[in-house]
């Protein structure tokens, strides 16, 4: 579904992404873990067209989509849940997942997604009036998420979602993501947290200094002595 | 807009229609001059209506918005005076104003793409002050702007033989000039708040709102936050373009002593003040800033006679004072503005109780 290729990122002439080659198949949810500053937010940032790409290409269902215009991006089925979260913070819980299907205009089925992301994350619609801004960093993250699921998208991007987050707020998002990727839904998730990331997915890519180093099998690569030893502190 | 068909909007839209008619008529008893100061509160209701759309919707800080009320003015001034000795007729230069000054404001926009807050504020600075320098400047080798003497004996706004500078007696009843151009304000400002409401809850409303908010997840929902952006920048410009143009037929004369940053300053006084992306409060705004200083002007020398027997201090420069602390005490206790929108308002009660 989504093929990388030979991708570099650059910063000024500082290389943070060293052509790197990946892929992610229908239906799969794909972690790319790695320590701080290895190059996951950039390759993600670059996927997503918020960086401009230094080299290599990406297609996506057999098109090109290297350079893209950022906001062609959900028109193509991609949604990005930016780090950092990223909601509304001035508009209501409601008026920021409405926004997630601004390109739409088929409001009957706007409004059935809506329903089903309320399903999702009933704390979103306990929460429907309040304003996102106020909600706590677990329930934004829910937001973002459910905002992303408004576009109905063929594949999401997930950036840190754990980030900043209580543990008992990781696990709960983990388990949503989990839910979303059961119901179908192809994801790429870009972790810190490599055991929750491994655990999720199906298959996984290790960046370190910019270059994917190890790539299969999550769970292969949660038993990989160093797996454990570089990232679970074993 | 069934909202409106319940008597009791109804009779509130018939005594605001019934005030908007007697106001130049109350305004007159204290002289012409009062109905002129009430054209400049509406004219700056322009102002900040234009400006609310960069700051209030989009929330691009632009310190240097009154360089498109400069350049209506000037195209105005151009086209109808002895100057170059064109005499347009004022429906054909308003729009030539407002789309210059659109054209500036896209100019203004596309380097600034990349630019927010302090940042985005310093750049619009400059423009202004650039702009005031140019119309300053430009007198020679070829003499454009007539430099800081400025540009005199502009034409008034006419139809046919109407002149809106000239008394005339309507109905019996005689209407000076300024009650005519106030007239002619009132309309067109009725129009452009239509248009301010219409825009706020459009799709382009909710995209410059999203903007606002948070500019990358603005993009990966779907936004094209160039276009989006600029359009903010060439709207708010084209409301300054029109509002100038008008600003040179009432006045006759234009220099560009009347573009200072300080004008620019006052506009985003009145957004801020009012209500940052709230129409009503920005209007209030407007009509505030405008009339307190010249309430002050004519009311704090009188107002020494009477209580020390003399003046004291100069009523220019206490004019001044007052007018800051009024500020000051507004921005105290009123951080979103005198008139905030219900979100605002919201939010500043919701982030008060988490703190508790």
């Amino acid at each position: 579904m989504l093929e990388v290729t030979g991708l570099s990122v650059a910063y000024g002439g500082i290389q943070a992404v060293r052509s790197i080659t990946f892929h992610v198949n229908e239906g799969e949810l794909v972690a790319l873990v790695g320590a701080n500053g290895a190059g996951k937010t950039s390759t993600l940032k670059a996927l997503a067209r918020m960086l401009d790409t230094a080299g290599g290409d990406v297609h996506f269902l057999g098109r090109d989509i290297t350079a893209i215009a950022p906001h062609r991006l959900i028109r193509e089925g991609i949604a990005l849940v930016p780090e950092g979260r990223g909601v509304f913070p001035r508009l209501a819980v409601a008026e920021n997942l409405a926004m997630g299907a601004f390109v739409r205009r088929d409001k009957a089925a706007i409004a059935a997604d809506l329903d089903h992301v309320y399903s999702l994350f009933p704390r979103l619609k306990e929460r429907a009036g309040q304003l996102a801004g106020t909600l706590s960093g677990g329930e934004q993250q829910m937001l973002a998420i459910g905002r992303a699921l408004m576009s109905r998208p063929k594949l999401l991007l997930l950036d840190e979602p754990s980030m900043g987050l209580a543990p008992i707020m990781v696990q709960k998002i983990f388990s949503v993501i989990r839910t979303v990727a059961e119901a179908g839904m192809t994801i790429l998730l870009v972790e810190q947290n490599a055991k929750l990331a491994l655990e999720a997915s199906q298959r996984a890519y290790v960046m370190e200094s910019g270059e994917i180093t190890l790539s299969g099998n999550a769970a292969d690569l949660l038993g990989d002595p160093k797996v454990r030893q570089a990232y679970l502190g074993e | 807009m069934a909202k409106w068909l319940n008597p009791r909007s109804a009779l509130g839209l018939a005594l605001i229609a019934a005030v908007l008619v007697a106001l130049p008529f109350v305004a007159a008893l204290g002289g012409q001059a009062w109905v002129r100061i009430v054209n400049f509160a509406i004219l700056y209701v322009f102002l900040a209506l234009g400006l609310n759309i960069v700051v209030g919707f989009a929330g691009l800080l632009d310190l240097g918005y009154i360089a498109f009320y400069a350049v209506g003015a000037y195209v105005y001034a151009l086209l109808a005076s002895p100057h170059f000795g064109l005499h347009l007729p004022f429906w054909a230069i308003l729009p030539i104003g407002a789309v210059l000054a659109c054209g500036f404001g896209v100019a203004l926009g596309s380097p600034t793409l990349k630019l927010r807050g302090d940042y985005l504020a310093i750049v619009t600075l400059g423009f202004g002050e650039i702009i005031r320098i140019f119309l300053n400047n430009l007198n020679a080798p070829v003499n454009i702007t007539n430099g800081a003497q400025g540009v005199t004996l502009i034409d008034p706004i006419a139809v046919g033989g109407f002149k809106f500078s000239a008394a005339s007696q309507i109905f019996g009843l005689t209407v000076s000039g300024p009650q005519k151009y106030y007239f002619f304000l009132v309309a067109l400002a009725l129009l452009v708040i239509v248009i301010n409401l219409r825009l706020q809850h459009s799709r382009i409303g909710r995209a410059w709102q999203a903007i606002r908010e948070d500019e990358i997840a603005a993009k990966a929902i779907g936004i094209n936050t160039r276009n989006i952006k600029l359009l903010a920048f060439a709207m708010g410009a084209s409301f300054g373009g029109i509002a100038g143009g008008i600003f040179s037929a009432m006045q006759g004369f234009v220099s560009p002593e009347s573009f200072s940053l300080i004008e620019s300053v006052m506009v985003l006084a009145m957004v801020v003040l009012g209500g940052m992306g709230h129409i009503p409060g920005v209007i209030l705004g407007a009509v505030l800033l405008t009339v307190l200083p010249e309430v002050l002007r004519y009311g704090v020398g009188p107002i020494q006679q009477v209580v020390f027997g003399k003046v004291l201090v100069d009523p220019e420069s206490l004019r001044m004072l007052i007018f800051g602390l009024a500020l000051v005490l507004v921005m105290r206790w009123k951080p979103a503005g005198l008139w905030p929108s219900p979100e605002r308002r919201r939010e500043l009660a919701e982030t008060r109780a988490e703190k508790l």
